[in-house]
């Protein structure tokens, strides 16, 4: 079943058919049409480019190229030949492998178990050769530059290198078309570039790659071509050398775009009293000796690399961990360590970095979700009256533009942008005095993330702005670089991207 | 990099949500309804006596402690937990109880409690056994099947070793009230029970603890990040958990005019399943009391078709757990949800 990487070389000369084709794609869910007569090519062994904004329709396009969504026009190719029948989901397997941000590498399991996962190479045999399993995983490993032993639990390997043995499993199980939905989100700089590193070994040894990411610049770095989605229809498809950034950019998203550098004004408040105070916090092996302020109406930025601290000096202030030594201040008043409740009680408001296990419960309406932080004002002894929770929530959608049909919607129905709205809403609905933000924007579109960034700029609280992201920083009137555990530098407004880039990298 | 330069790639299309639509939103959790009718209607075929109201009577009172029980799993189960051992509570808690008020000649103390404080030690027994389990399950993290397996095994052990394994006859009226008394012909068991769920019901839907359940269930990280103390939250269901055992304990006790040393035994498998098919989700954060009360009558009312229909005493057993697993599969078709995705 395994086919050799090196095998295919003698296809080259004859020009081979597209690795994978979408032709005239239609698909509507309901009244929305989510795909409008999209025709995708994607070259052998290229690597390719699909972007777009929110609801543009890239992840219904992934669906259609996956066999999980069946298109109602339009039909799939892989190499020239007619894409399997939807359901058929082990030849869908063997056309295409997708990499989701979410890992499908079984974390109890070793490296080279997850390697050959139900396709043991001494399958044809009663019992399994663990020998002959760890000597092709050691092969394996070494040939994708997997920076882990075969023996490691997959629990153990960071994001980067889990995301390497994914593919490796595809590539080993004969699979030559990957798509990679937006891989680099959770990585550090060090593993993106190793993960291009490899992804330009594995093109040079035939795979093809469809590249999904909210980095511009990455597609340039990785992608030969682009093709940008808008609304459901194909707006343009190019070679990435011929298409300057500024292009891409107004082909994603179209001529109603205006520019959120225009719509956040710049704030330069002079901290006075109060706001948040964070005296000589140290967390063991996360900080130490960690003191800052953020004055009321002040924008501070905490910019950190992830395994910096700086999400555990946020995690700290909000009272989910309890630190080893120092104390948080709000307004004067000294926060029990290690209590939620009271910092919410006490005016913070926070922003989970992951919205999808700290941001939400799932099985909630969005109204509910919004009013998490707040039951106990819902009403008299406890009482969480509807109407009451219905006007708070619907105040609050307001305020942070939530579009939803209802608000009695599961919060798991809206679009991600939406879901991290409905975050920020519940952080506000406290009426805090400072907000903790931690990676806000992550994974949302261009529009949402205007609105989340100027709802709470225009709110006139103290933020504390956790983040290594310099669209989110270059809106806070201070950075302070957090590196290996102690802050080592401080940016006023107007910094330059190089210089605090190389800060928060360490570099001296 | 410009904030242009940004695009997000998160999940467009929201999966619409399966489930029938015949019901409108709050009163999806009654969509067992139909099924009951149906059962009630082959019910009156099989059996004469069944449609008749001494039967229909006798039918909650006999659901009436395994309600209680899944009112009390029910809130453990939305939190996101479990808790095995509440069957034995159901025994050791009013055994506990008897053998205080009970003279040595017939297996008891010989202190001579006055009932009323029994009562009182009764349901301190099943707060501190709640007590014990929540702390184990919420503060020391252990695994809530392991923890409360051995609690289920501890205290069955105590049931039999307190008295020898004697039953508890000639118990104080106190004990009895909820099995005799009777307000408009229906036994005092079943009111109380039907208060309990409104009470327990409203209190879930209306309360910001019953709310906090219900989000600690959904995503214990998500809670605690919206201030709401988790272990708190879960210590609490625990230990109400407790003391609903020992009340569906003293139900128990009232109706059978004793305390068995096997008391409660084996009532944890229906109330799960009760549970289950009554929509409560094994995962967290899903299902109502109303629901899993409609998941009780159902299984109440064909355990008495089944013992109405002469079907041989050894198979009654078999009979049931088949039913059970019927139903679990019907319902799963009917109603659309995963238990366990």
């Amino acid at each position: 079943m395994s086919v050799d990487p090196a095998g295919e070389s003698g296809s080259v000369a004859m020009a081979p058919a597209p690795a994978a084709e979408a032709i005239a794609i239609t698909k509507s869910f309901g009244a929305t049409r989510a795909l409008d007569d999209v025709t995708l090519t994607v070259r052998n062994r290229s690597s390719h480019a699909l972007v777009g904004r929110n609801g543009a329709g890239k992840s219904t396009l992934v669906g259609v190229l996956t066999g999980l969504v069946e298109p109602d026009h339009g039909s799939v190719r892989f190499d020239g030949r007619p894409a399997p029948a939807i359901g058929e989901r082990e030849r869908w397997r063997q056309e295409v492998a997708c990499v989701y941000q979410r890992s499908t590498v079984i974390p109890a399991l070793s490296v080279a178990e997850n390697l050959f996962l139900n396709a043991f190479p001494s399958s044809e045999r009663p019992f399994l050769s663990w020998k002959e399993i760890r000597s092709r995983a050691g092969q394996l490993v070494a040939e994708w530059g997997i920076d882990a032993h075969v023996d490691t639990p997959a629990a153990e390997l960071t994001v980067g290198q889990r995301q390497l043995v994914e593919i490796a499993r595809a590539l080993r199980v004969g699979t030559r078309f990957i798509i990679l939905d937006e891989p680099t989100a959770q990585l550090e700089a060090r593993e993106i570039e190793h993960l291009f590193d490899q992804i330009g070994r594995m093109q040079a040894k035939g795979a093809t790659f469809l590249y999904i990411s909210h980095h511009l610049d990455e597609v340039y770095e990785v992608c030969r071509e682009v093709t940008v989605l808008r609304d459901g229809r194909l707006i343009v498809t190019s070679d990435v050398e011929h298409m300057g950034k500024d292009d891409m950019v107004s082909a994603m998203v179209g001529p109603d775009y205006v520019n959120p550098t225009e719509v956040t004004d710049r704030r330069m408040r002079q901290p006075a009293t109060g706001g948040l105070e964070v005296r000589n916090l140290s967390v063991a092996g996360f900080c130490t000796d960690i003191s800052f302020r953020v004055g009321p109406g002040e924008c501070v930025g905490l910019a950190g690399l992830a395994g910096s601290g700086s999400t555990q000096i946020a995690a700290a202030i909000v009272g989910l961990i309890v630190p080893d030594s120092g104390e948080i201040l709000v307004t004067g008043n000294r926060l029990t360590p290690g209590r939620v409740d009271r910092a919410i009680a006490s005016g913070i408001g926070y922003v989970p970095e992951d919205r999808h296990t700290e941001g939400f419960s799932p099985n909630l309406s969005v109204e509910e979700n919004l009013t998490t932080s707040v039951l106990s004002k819902l009403g008299r002894f406890g009482l969480v009256e509807p109407s009451r929770r219905q006007r708070k929530a619907a105040e609050l959608a307001d305020r942070t533009e939530i579009v939803a049909s209802s608000l009695d919607q599961l919060i798991t129905e809206l679009s991600g942008g939406n879901q991290q709205k409905a975050v920020m809403g519940r952080a506000l609905a406290s009426e805090p005095e400072i907000l903790v933000l931690v990676h806000p924007t992550a994974g949302v579109d261009i529009a949402s993330t205007q609105t989340l960034l100027s709802t709470v700029l225009g709110a006139n609280l103290g933020i504390l702005m956790v983040s290594d992201e310099l669209d989110e920083l270059s809106v806070c009137d201070r950075v302070l670089v957090v590196f290996e555990g102690r802050i080592t530098a401080e940016f006023h407004a107007g910094w330059e991207a190089t210089d605090l880039v190389s800060a928060i990298e360490g570099v001296q | 990099m410009s904030e242009a330069a940004r695009i997000e790639t998160t999940v467009e299309v929201a999966e619409p949500r399966a489930t029938l639509k015949f019901l409108p939103r709050g009163l999806s959790e009654l969509k067992l309804i139909p099924v009951i009718a149906m059962v009630m209607i082959i019910g009156t075929f099989v059996h004469d006596a069944f449609f008749t109201r001494a039967n229909l009577v006798n039918v909650l009172q006999q659901s009436s402690e395994l309600s209680v029980l899944v009112i009390a799993e029910a809130l453990i189960l939305i939190a996101g937990k479990f808790d095995l051992s509440i069957e034995s509570v159901v025994g050791v808690a009013p055994m506990v109880a008897a053998w205080l008020v009970s003279p040595i000649l017939i297996g008891g103390s010989g202190f001579d409690l006055h009932p009323g404080v029994a009562l009182l030690v009764m349901f301190l027994i099943g707060a501190l056994v709640g007590a014990i389990n929540g702390f184990m399950v919420a503060r020391l993290k252990i695994n809530a099947f392991m923890a409360t397996l051995g609690m289920l095994i501890l205290l069955r052990g105590i049931t039999i070793g307190v008295t020898n394994g004697k039953t508890m006859f000639d118990l104080p009226e106190a004990f009895l009230f909820l099995g005799n008394a009777r307000l408009l012909g229906v036994p005092a068991s079943v009111w109380l029970a039907g208060l309990l769920y409104l009470v327990v019901g409203l209190f879930l839907r209306y309360h910001r603890f019953g709310r906090s359940v219900y989000a600690v269930g959904g995503s214990p990280e998500a809670a605690r990040a919206a201030g709401i103390r988790v272990e708190r939250v879960v210590m609490i269901v625990f230990i109400i958990g407790g003391v609903l055992a020992a009340l569906a304990g003293l139900m128990l006790t009232g109706r059978l005019a004793s305390v068995l040393s096997g008391q409660g035994q084996n009532m944890i498998f229906t109330v799960f399943a009760a549970s289950v098919i009554g929509g409560i989700s094994l995962n967290g954060g899903k299902g109502s009391v109303l629901g899993a009360l409609t998941g009780v009558l159902l299984l109440g009312i064909i355990a008495n078709i089944l013992t109405l229909s002469q079907i041989e005493a050894y198979w009654i057993n078999a009979a049931f757990g088949g039913i059970i697993l019927a139903a679990l599969v019907i319902t799963r078709i009917t109603t659309g949800e995963e238990q366990d995705a």
